[in-house]
């Protein structure tokens, strides 16, 4: 910080100095003068990642080092991030917490204490990543639909697909929206551990972002088609008897309290059996036969965020519960149950779509073999996690 | 994109927001705030298909800089007795950050209007930028500074240490308690309006008179996101003046966010400006000049007082207390004492100061010498050992002093300290602020009305207690501040690396009388010693001088 008084011209700035200090790495040899990784925390592989350095241990843990506890609690006295948020268990978590008082000393158990810190997200996502990928994504969007806009590739589209689109890849853009708020945003104050919860929020900035995607395309499909309602997918949303079921059954992931329910519930049953029912079964396969090349791009886009990133740190998050060496039998029965409640619902939502399978000129491949597809995908994910395959599925 | 496809992007995002007709999103924080439905306008305009491209422009620059650095030998001339106190500062702050990406769903529910929400998810994903970039940056001191003990350790010291906690109250208190009090009021209209422009414009500016010019580069990429969080701030804060009946919780939480980040935030970056610089120009602001200048005019002249005719209540009492404090009660140079008292219970080295400090000092506060100036000489002559004790074993004039239970910062300005019996416990404030904070503000009624969703404070919260009637070697040992040869402390009171007969070990502790918790002494005294004691206590100070025998 420089004086800001006008000084006369021959008196020198007054800037600090460098002065050479010679406060390099390896200039001496001392007690610790190597020890240049983070000690407090095992890595999962043999060597720490970088992901985990900027990750682990943020979010602190009363049962390991946070001596004196919490120091902010809600009304009812409770604070930081309670493990009964979940129903959920992981080893050690029903130990007490380390007792304190005059004397007491501040050591907890020895790291990690539970199960909970074990979890490492695959994507190993934080800030650098996680802005790539969405510059990236973004880009290649905007190209690809700048290019169709230059290419004049939607006057090809037949009249009903400009219905469809307009009304029900529309509509999609508010299950994206209300799910990266109101589940995904949310559960980041919910659980345990920095990396699940940095996991959830970048979860959660896909959908978001996805959503956008879909509302920026609709954007230019009004300006670029004639007739093109921008406003339909409101009221398919609102009205459309046929996105219902979807609507109700998104709202209700919204409802759900406990934060592994909620993640369990959108990523491992919702998903598969209602997501990619329509965006891989209906819009990526009904598009090219209506002449269009551009909305697969975009739904593609989301397509992926979910299929190679989300479902699977999802799958590595339940995966460590499932395989639990203290509560594995009772975190499998409340998963199973959890199968049991929403496959009926997401089933029903996926049925209620049905209509929208006969509106394009060109058919996509039958809904029923589209709905066994999905099923089969969603077998396939809840078998890696070596859970069964709940009998609701074939109702 | 251009400016008017921002503008039409934008437009057509808010189509996004729809209201539930099936079922209510969870409900899981409470507020005793009450908010009006109304239809409001997103204050962020920030659309991702600009907003990731921009974020990724400004990780180039970091990044590069941090090559650069590297590349260019920055550690060559870096100060160290700057760096070491990075050791605490980059342990507190990724915390605050990802607590402020925590905070967000608070406002969900408890604030109505879908518009909002938008802002405040771009704020979450935000600070999971800030805590990562933070971290990386402390990664890289670790693996390029000469010392890197204590960088790396500091996630698990930082929730031990004897100052660790005073810093963890900046993130616990965005995160619990009631929602707006919380992640509003605390986080967005104080911590982040108030005073992240100390944390990270004035900070990086002392850092690079310090030969460092990565903390700046982060930084500053990290203070260029907090307009947006302002704005969601000042959204929610109209909002919430909208309805009457929110004055009084509003008067309230201003009062303690305001109180609690001067206490906390002032100490911290106070004590690593004022104390941890080697830039001793005579025209270079001190901390209580930016203080001046980015708090009281910017933030309080500037910003809050034009909030008083929507009958926002401002604290103008406790704002000109916070700079009485600051300018008169020698705050900073108070906190920076008790940091170098116990610097054996901390994770970085603390270098004494000089004949060229004790000028500039005196230079800017006038009078410093005669309060201060004898304790440093002394810390200075007890700084490598040599048969004597660590500073806080030692008769230096200086009485350890009590802390506030509610601040976590020790009743350094002897005068002012308060006590109070609570939930079975007598307690001692700093100041009759804290005392409020805790017996009144943190209530479930105040002022005679209901606040049952008002938080409450927890937790063990004065460290001395928790190792009363230890050994300090044990202490050390129990925390982990000891380097790899099993001996050496982390802490040492001077900067002189590599000559091993100066540096302070375990054996040096084991000599010294034990850990004495002056809370729990207090509590075993009778009433009426208790209240001689506190007669003696508010007579001592400054500088911890404890009070004259006789008068
Ligand atoms: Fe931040
Ligand atoms: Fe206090």
């Amino acid at each position: 910080m420089t004086t800001a008084e006008a000084a006369p011209e021959a008196t020198e700035r007054s800037v600090p100095k460098p002065v050479f200090t010679d406060a390099e790495a390896g200039a001496k040899e001392f007690p610790d003068s190597k020890a240049r990784r983070f000690n407090y925390f095992t890595p999962s592989k043999r060597k720490q990642s970088h992901y985990e350095d900027v990750t682990v241990e943020v979010q602190p843990d009363p049962r390991h080092y946070l001596a004196q506890g919490w120091l902010y609690g809600f009304s009812d006295g409770r604070g930081g991030y309670p493990l009964d948020w979940t129903v959920l268990k992981a080893w050690g978590g029903d130990r007490p917490e380390p007792e304190r008082y005059p004397g007491s000393g501040g050591k907890g158990y020895d790291w990690p204490a539970h199960g909970w810190h074990e979890f490492r997200d695959p994507n190993e996502e934080w800030e650098l990543t996680l802005y790539r990928y969405g510059a990236n994504v973004v880009r290649q969007i905007n190209q690809n639909v700048e290019i169709a806009r230059q290419a004049k590739a939607f006057e090809q589209w037949n009249p009903n697909w400009v219905r469809f689109v307009e009304r029900n890849v529309g509509a999609w853009m508010h299950v994206e929206h209300g799910l990266g708020l109101y589940l995904f945003a949310n559960a980041n104050r919910r659980a345990p551990t920095n990396m699940h919860n940095n996991a959830i929020s970048v979860n959660s900035m896909h959908k978001i972002r996805f959503a956008q995607d879909l509302a920026l395309y609709n954007l230019t499909l009004s300006e670029e088609i004639e007739g093109f309602d921008g406003k339909a997918h409101v009221d398919t949303w609102n009205e459309d008897p046929a996105w219902q079921g979807v609507r109700r059954v998104a709202e209700q992931l919204t409802a759900i309290d406990d934060w592994c329910e909620a993640i369990f519930a959108a990523n491992v049953v919702f998903e598969p059996l209602v997501g990619e029912l329509f965006r891989s079964h209906l819009v990526q396969h009904a598009a090219p036969g209506n002449g269009d090349f551009v909305t697969p791009t975009v739904v593609g886009a989301g397509e992926y965020d979910y299929a190679q990133r989300d479902l699977r740190y999802t799958k590595a998050m339940f995966q460590l519960l499932v395989d639990d060496k203290e509560f594995a039998q009772h975190n499998r029965q409340h998963l199973s149950a959890w199968l049991s409640t929403w496959v009926p619902r997401c089933l029903g939502a996926a049925r209620e779509l049905q209509p929208l399978w006969s509106q394009p000129d060109a058919k996509p491949p039958r809904f029923e073999e589209a709905l066994d597809r999905a099923k089969s995908r969603f077998s396939g994910i809840v078998t890696e996690l070596d859970l069964d395959v709940p009998k609701e599925l074939n109702q | 994109m251009t400016r008017q496809s921002v503008a039409k992007a934008h437009e057509k995002i808010q189509e996004l927001a729809w209201e539930p007709l099936y079922h209510e999103p969870v409900s899981q924080y409470g507020t005793d705030y009450t908010f009006q439905k109304a239809k409001k306008k997103d204050p962020l305009k920030q659309v991702l298909r600009s907003y990731f491209p921009m974020q990724e422009e400004k990780d180039h620059r970091v990044y590069g800089a941090a090559d650069g650095a590297i590349r260019g030998n920055m550690f060559r001339q870096v100060q160290e007795r700057w760096l070491e106190w990075q050791k605490l500062f980059l342990s507190i702050i990724p915390l605050p950050e990802i607590s402020a990406a925590r905070a967000m769903p608070l406002l969900f529910r408890t604030v109505p209007n879908p518009e909002l929400h938008n802002g405040q998810a771009i704020q979450m994903i935000d600070e999971v930028r800030h805590s990562t970039i933070q971290q990386n940056l402390k990664r890289l001191y670790m693996n390029n500074y000469i010392d890197p003990a204590g960088f790396n350790s500091s996630l698990r010291n930082f929730q031990n240490d004897y100052c660790g906690t005073i810093g963890r109250q900046f993130a616990e208190g965005f995160i619990t308690g009631d929602a707006i009090t919380a992640a509003s009021i605390y986080l967005t209209i104080v911590a982040e309006t108030a005073f992240t422009n100390t944390l990270f414009v004035a900070m990086p500016a002392e850092a690079a008179a310090n030969g460092d010019y990565l903390l700046p580069t982060v930084f500053h990429s990290v203070q260029s996101d907090e307009s947006r969080h302002i704005s969601n701030g000042y959204a929610t804060l109209l909002m919430a003046l909208a309805d009457e009946g929110n004055h009084q919780l509003l008067a309230r939480d201003l009062r303690y966010a305001w109180w609690n980040n001067h206490r906390v935030v002032d100490a911290a970056i106070g004590t690593f400006i004022e104390y941890g610089t080697k830039d001793r120009r005579k025209d270079r602001e001190s901390y209580a000049e930016m203080w001046r200048r980015w708090i009281y005019d910017d933030y309080y002249r500037s910003y809050l007082v034009p909030l008083e005719k929507y009958g926002l209540e401002i604290p103008h009492d406790l704002i000109e207390e916070a700079w009485n404090q600051i300018w008169n009660k020698g705050y900073v140079h108070e906190v920076a004492q008790f940091f170098a008292t116990g610097w054996l219970a901390n994770y970085w080295r603390i270098d004494p100061m000089t004949e060229k400090d004790f000028e500039w000092f005196e230079y800017k506060y006038p009078g410093w010498y005669d309060r201060y100036g004898k304790w440093w000489e002394n810390y200075a002559r007890l700084s490598h050992p040599n048969g004597h004790h660590p500073i806080v074993a030692e008769d230096v004039d200086y009485q350890y002093p009590h802390r506030c239970w509610t601040c976590m910062v020790p009743c350094l300005v002897r005068e002012d300290m308060v006590m109070a019996e609570v939930d079975g416990q007598v307690r001692t404030y700093c100041h009759e602020a804290c005392r409020w904070t805790d017996v009144e503000a943190f209530r479930p009624t105040y002022q005679g009305r209901e606040t049952p969703n008002m938080g409450q404070l927890i937790g063990h919260r004065e460290w001395e207690t928790l190792y009363h009637g230890w050994n300090w070697a044990d202490v050390v040992s129990d925390m982990g501040y000891v380097r790899d040869d099993g001996k050496t402390m982390v802490a040492q009171p001077h900067l002189d690396l590599g000559d091993q007969k100066k540096m302070w070990t375990l054996d040096h502790l084991r000599r010294m009388p034990p850990v004495q918790s002056p809370n729990v002494l207090l509590n075993e005294m009778s009433p009426e010693e208790r209240e001689a004691f506190h007669a003696n206590y508010v007579r001592g100070g400054p500088a911890g001088r404890p009070a004259p025998a006789d008068a």
